[in-house]
Parts: structure tokens; C-alpha cells; sequence
């Protein structure tokens, strides 16, 4: 059974059909990266996905449990997290307090310390934890707030362009920490735009152009559909083209 | 035992300024400060002072909807005004035999709690936020006034209790408590005013540990960022329901303690002048911390106060200025805006002498 499946998931603004029809099913244990040009629908279905837009038609699943109709807190509180593309932190609180409410219902008062020192290591955050988290650097608040995330101890964990201005460097620790993770168990569905990123953590991929799966397969598979490249190219034979559409 | 501890550890927290043997020393010293102001006062004066003290429940409750939790109410006077109503009604009808006037204080607490849960449904679950809420509890407040002030006919009537209309509703018992021996009855001298210090000493305790709670936790995470708030997995229309009510409970108890202070309510306590007051203590002092919207409130009413006393027309236009100044320079408030330019010049001074040594 896989952990999330959308079935004919439908989305419009208007007359604009930004979600069109999209089957996507994720196994239990797979790391899977979600890429496109932009304008592609990407964050649309992610949205929809957590539950901050309502879809036109169709369904979302989770773990086999018919979502569609949850809110957002409910569908994490069935085990999804959520790593934003612009770092979703608590600016005016201190780096341990931002852990703090993360993870203060997810452990005995008791041990809760001890627990967020542990992931502060983690996360390469301890000598920061008494700083605002509105004053680290653009990484260290893509870190806190992977670290956020991660300490609900999801079964899906969602992320949003999750290297989005880090250095070569940093993506990499961070494609690493996901290999991690998904080593314990944990399924990962990524929005990405950065390849050596989805290469280096993907065991599978989407495609999504104009609201529609394109391509799935591995990336090897991927990166050699010519038809991909067409429309990363702007070269799709559809004739609309989406806005914005660049390599 | 130890979940004991843990929740008096709670009466400091980074939700709360003051922290350590110093801030608990200043803290007993002013408290007996105040236990021991009555000996050097005459009863008159005590009784005013507790005029004062009777608006703090509301402004803390404000603290707690509006710093902490970020959301701008302006219905702190009508759950004020329902409190001060709830209670003459109450008590014109049963007297103040047995007891019942300190009953009537719960119940009317709960009267306008329920109103809160009612209202602040509506506008949390409904997704109201920003400057729509504050629109909107603005405009129920002042709906509350004109339908209050339009009651003066004898058809209103509630029991024994005339509503009165725009002169409001009077005669109301004060605070009474049963003893034996004689029932003590708490008119505004030294009596009332130990009561209402006792009351804000645990108001005032039991806020800070609902602040550094959990609950305080997830409340400074909205304000902060509510998208992420309840992508941690938090109902975050239910923690703002909840400070809605608690705030709204105080400024019941508020306007409970002002009607019977007085022994009147008047439409007016809910009117335009009034909504926007609260509005004016809390954000002068500091909205985000309990004790610094406490000293500001004391602090501005006695200024409020000095000014009327003195014969100034201009009081209210000097409240005005005084929020847009604040507004205008130090938008956290007057004390967070003083202790961000000590930290400056300590800093400044400390950056100024290696250049000067060289």
C-alpha cells in the first residue's frame, strides 16, 4: 500500500487548470523528488497535498486513509511534516525555543531537554540555541527548520525546495541528512530544483509540466528522456507553453 | 512532586521579562510595598487606588490576547461591560445574603466567557484575523453600547433589575462576604483593596505560568507564524479561542469589581473612548510581557488620572498622542524601546573603547 497516493487530484483557479488529473503514488521508504519548470504546479500539489488548498476534484490517501477533506494539523498529526521553500520559523524566538514547541508534545516533559540538545547537535545548532532565530544565517534557518520537521518523527516528510540558497557544500550535507533519515525509515517527497541534489537522494522521479505527470521513473531514466529536456528547453511539442518556463 | 516543580518552574520562562533572586526580591519588596501602602493612607484614598487596580485584570487579559497571541481585540470593554451587566442583574434580583454577591463574581466571569467563546468562534474558526478582527470586535463593542443605552423604557427590565438606558444601572450590593459574626461588606476602603491585591498577585502568577506553559508557547508561536504553527501539527484556531476567553474572563472580572466598586455600570463603559483605552495601557508599557503591561497600565491610568484631577481638558487627547508616539517610536512599547537603547549604549560604549585605547 503506498504511504500517500492522489488519485485524478484536480485543481483550478479560474480558468486556470494549475493541477490536472495527477496520480502519484509514494511507496513507504522511497525518496521521491518532484521536478518541472517552473509554473509546472509543483508547490500547487504540494499545497494541496498538506492541505492548504482544497482540490477541485479527486482524492489524497494517506497511508490508505482518505485525507482529502483533513485539515492541515490533522494531516500532520497522521504522520505528515512539512519543511517550507522560505524558511517557517519563529524569527523572534530563540533556537531552542523553536525546537521547543516542535517537539513539546512529542516527548515526556522530563526527557524534552535532553531530547532537543540531542537534535541541536544534530542540526550543528547547540552553540546557537540561545540566539533569535531571526539572526542566523539563511542555512542555519533551513536547518532549524528541517529540524522542526523532522523532530515530529514523521512517516512522510515533505520538502520544499529544501536547499533553495544554500552552497554547493551545504546541499550536500543536507542531500546527506535526507539519506539518513530515509535509512530510519522515513519517506521523503522533495520539491527540487537543484539535479545533483535529486541525484544524489532520489530513487525516484516525477516530472510535472502544465499541471500533469510527464515522466516518472529513476533519474537516469529521466535525465535521458529527451522529451524532458524538451521541456525544461521550452521545446514541449504542447502548444501552450507554461509562463515562465526556463532550464 | 516533580510535576509540581515543574509547573512553579513555569513562573519564569522565556515568555516572561524578570528572572533570578534579584527580580523575586523586587517583587516582594513592591508587594509589600503596596500591603503596607493603606497604614500610611486614609481610607478615601485606599479606595481610589483600588479603582485603579480593578482595570489591570483587563489589560493583562489583553496582554495575553494581543502580545502574546497577536491579535488585536478591541472587545476587552464588552466583555467588561457583560461582566459589570451579568452582575447587577445577579444581584439586584438575589441580594447579597449568603454569600451570593462573590457567586455572582464567578457567574458573571462566565457569563462573558461564554460570550467570548460565542464571538471568538466566529472569528477564529471563521479565519478572521488582522485588522478585520479588530474591526469587528470593535463594532460588536459598540453595538453592545447603543442596544445598552436604548434600554432606558420600563419593558427592560430584567427581574427586580431596571437596565436603565444610557444612565446605566445602579444600587447594585458590593462584594459581600459571609462571617461569622457579621457579614463583611467590601466598600471601596482598605478591606476591598487587600481582596483586590490578593487577586492580582494570583492573576498576575497564574499568568505567567499560562504563558510559559505549552499553551503560552503555541500561543507566541502564532504570533509569530501561524502557518508553521499548524504545520506542527497544533489546532491553531483553539489556542486562539482559548486566550480570547481567558482575556475576556478578566476583563469580566474587571468589570465585575468596577460595578461593584461603584455600584454602577453605565453604557459608556463599552463605548468608543473606553474600547480604545485598554488599547493605550497595554501597548505604552509593552504588550508582549505581563509585568511591563502591568507597570504601564498603573502608570498611564495615574497619569490619566493626575491630569483630569488637575483640571486638563485635553486628558484624553494626551492618551491620543501618547499611543501614536509609541506607535510611532517604540512600537513594542516604552520599556522594551528603553532597555533596546540601554543594550545599545552599553554595547556602543563597549565597541567605542577598544578604538579609543589604539
Amino acid at each position: 500500500m503506498p504511504i500517500l497516493e492522489t488519485r485524478a487530484l484536480n485543481k483550478r483557479f479560474g480558468g486556470l487548470h494549475v493541477t490536472n488529473n495527477v496520480d502519484l503514488a509514494l511507496e513507504a521508504g522511497e525518496v521521491h523528488c518532484l521536478i518541472g519548470p517552473n509554473g509546472a504546479g509543483k508547490s500547487t500539489l504540494f499545497r494541496l497535498i498538506l492541505g492548504e488548498h482544497a482540490p477541485s476534484s479527486g482524492s489524497i490517501l494517506f497511508a490508505g486513509e482518505d485525507i482529502t477533506a483533513f485539515k492541515p494539523f490533522q494531516r500532520i498529526r497522521r504522520g505528515m511534516s512539512v519543511k517550507f521553500q522560505v524558511p517557517g520559523i519563529f524569527k523572534a524566538l530563540s533556537v531552542r525555543q523553536n525546537l521547543e514547541i516542535a517537539m513539546q508534545h512529542h516527548y515526556e516533559p522530563a526527557g524534552l531537554a535532553a531530547e532537543i540538545g540531542r537534535l541541536l547537535d544534530f542540526l550543528n545548532l547547540a552553540p546557537e540555541a540561545g540566539r533569535l532565530a531571526g539572526n542566523l544565517s539563511h542555512g542555519q534557518k533551513q536547518w532549524l527548520e528541517i529540524g522542526m520537521a523532522i523532530s515530529l518523527k514523521p512517516r512522510l516528510l515533505l520538502l520544499d525546495e529544501p536547499t533553495a540558497g544554500m552552497s554547493p557544500e551545504e546541499t550536500h550535507a543536507t542531500g546527506e541528512m535526507v539519506k539518513r533519515l530515509n535509512a530510519e525509515g522515513m519517506t521523503v517527497l522533495a520539491v527540487e530544483h537543484d539535479m545533483a541534489f535529486v541525484r544524489q537522494v532520489a530513487h525516484k522521479v516525477t516530472v510535472l509540466h502544465l499541471g500533469q505527470v510527464f515522466a516518472q521513473g529513476s533519474i537516469d531514466a529521466i535525465v535521458a528522456d529527451e522529451r524532458v529536456a524538451d521541456i525544461y528547453l521550452g521545446k514541449a511539442p504542447d502548444h501552450a507553453k507554461p509562463e515562465g518556463a526556463h532550464a | 512532586m516533580n510535576a509540581l516543580l515543574r509547573f512553579f518552574r513555569r513562573l519564569e520562562g522565556p515568555q516572561t521579562l524578570g528572572r533570578g533572586p534579584g527580580f523575586w526580591i523586587g517583587f516582594l519588596v513592591v508587594l509589600a510595598g503596596a500591603c503596607a501602602y493603606p497604614v500610611f493612607s486614609d481610607g478615601y484614598t485606599v479606595g481610589n487606588t483600588v479603582y485603579f487596580f480593578t482595570w489591570i485584570f483587563m489589560a493583562l487579559g489583553l496582554s495575553l490576547i494581543w502580545g502574546y497571541g497577536g491579535a488585536l481585540s478591541f472587545g476587552q470593554t464588552a466583555f467588561f461591560g457583560i461582566a459589570g451587566y451579568s452582575y447587577g442583574i445577579l444581584t439586584i434580583n438575589f441580594g447579597a445574603a449568603y454569600g451570593f454577591t462573590l457567586v455572582a463574581v464567578v457567574l458573571a466571569m462566565a457569563v462573558a466567557a461564554l460570550f467570548a467563546v460565542l464571538l471568538g468562534y466566529f472569528l477564529y474558526f471563521g479565519r478572521i484575523s488582522g485588522v478585520f478582527l479588530g474591526i469587528v470586535t470593535l463594532s460588536v463593542t459598540l453595538v453592545l453600547e447603543r442596544f445598552m443605552a436604548q434600554t432606558a423604557g420600563p419593558e427592560w427590565k430584567i427581574g427586580a433589575a431596571r437596565l436603565n438606558g444610557f444612565n446605566g444601572m445602579s444600587n447594585m450590593p458590593p462584594l459581600t462576604v459571609p462571617w461569622p459574626g457579621g457579614d463583611i461588606v467590601l466598600f471601596p476602603d482598605v478591606q476591598l483593596y487587600y481582596v483586590v491585591l490578593g487577586l492580582l498577585v494570583v492573576v498576575y502568577l497564574g499568568l505567567r505560568i499560562l504563558v510559559n506553559s505549552p499553551f503560552g508557547n503555541v500561543l507566541v508561536a502564532i504570533r509569530e507564524n501561524p502557518e508553521r504553527a499548524e504545520m506542527l501539527g497544533y489546532d491553531i484556531r483553539k489556542y486562539q479561542l482559548g486566550a480570547f476567553v481567558i482575556g475576556a474572563a478578566l476583563a469580566g472580572l474587571s468589570g465585575v469589581l468596577y460595578t461593584s466598586w461603584g455600584q454602577y455600570i453605565t453604557p459608556s463603559s463599552m463605548g468608543m473612548t473606553a474600547a480604545a483605552l485598554p488599547i493605550v495601557w497595554v501597548a505604552v508599557g509593552g504588550r508582549s510581557d505581563l509585568t511591563t503591561t502591568l507597570v504601564g497600565t498603573v502608570v498611564v491610568l495615574s497619569v490619566f488620572q493626575a491630569l483630569t484631577i488637575h483640571g486638563s481638558q485635553y486628558a484624553l487627547v494626551v492618551m491620543g498622542v501618547l499611543l501614536v508616539l509609541t506607535v510611532l517610536i517604540a512600537p513594542n512599547g516604552l520599556a522594551f524601546a528603553a532597555a533596546g537603547l540601554i543594550a545599545r549604549l552599553f554595547r556602543g560604549r563597549r565597541a567605542a573603547s577598544p578604538a579609543g585605547d589604539a
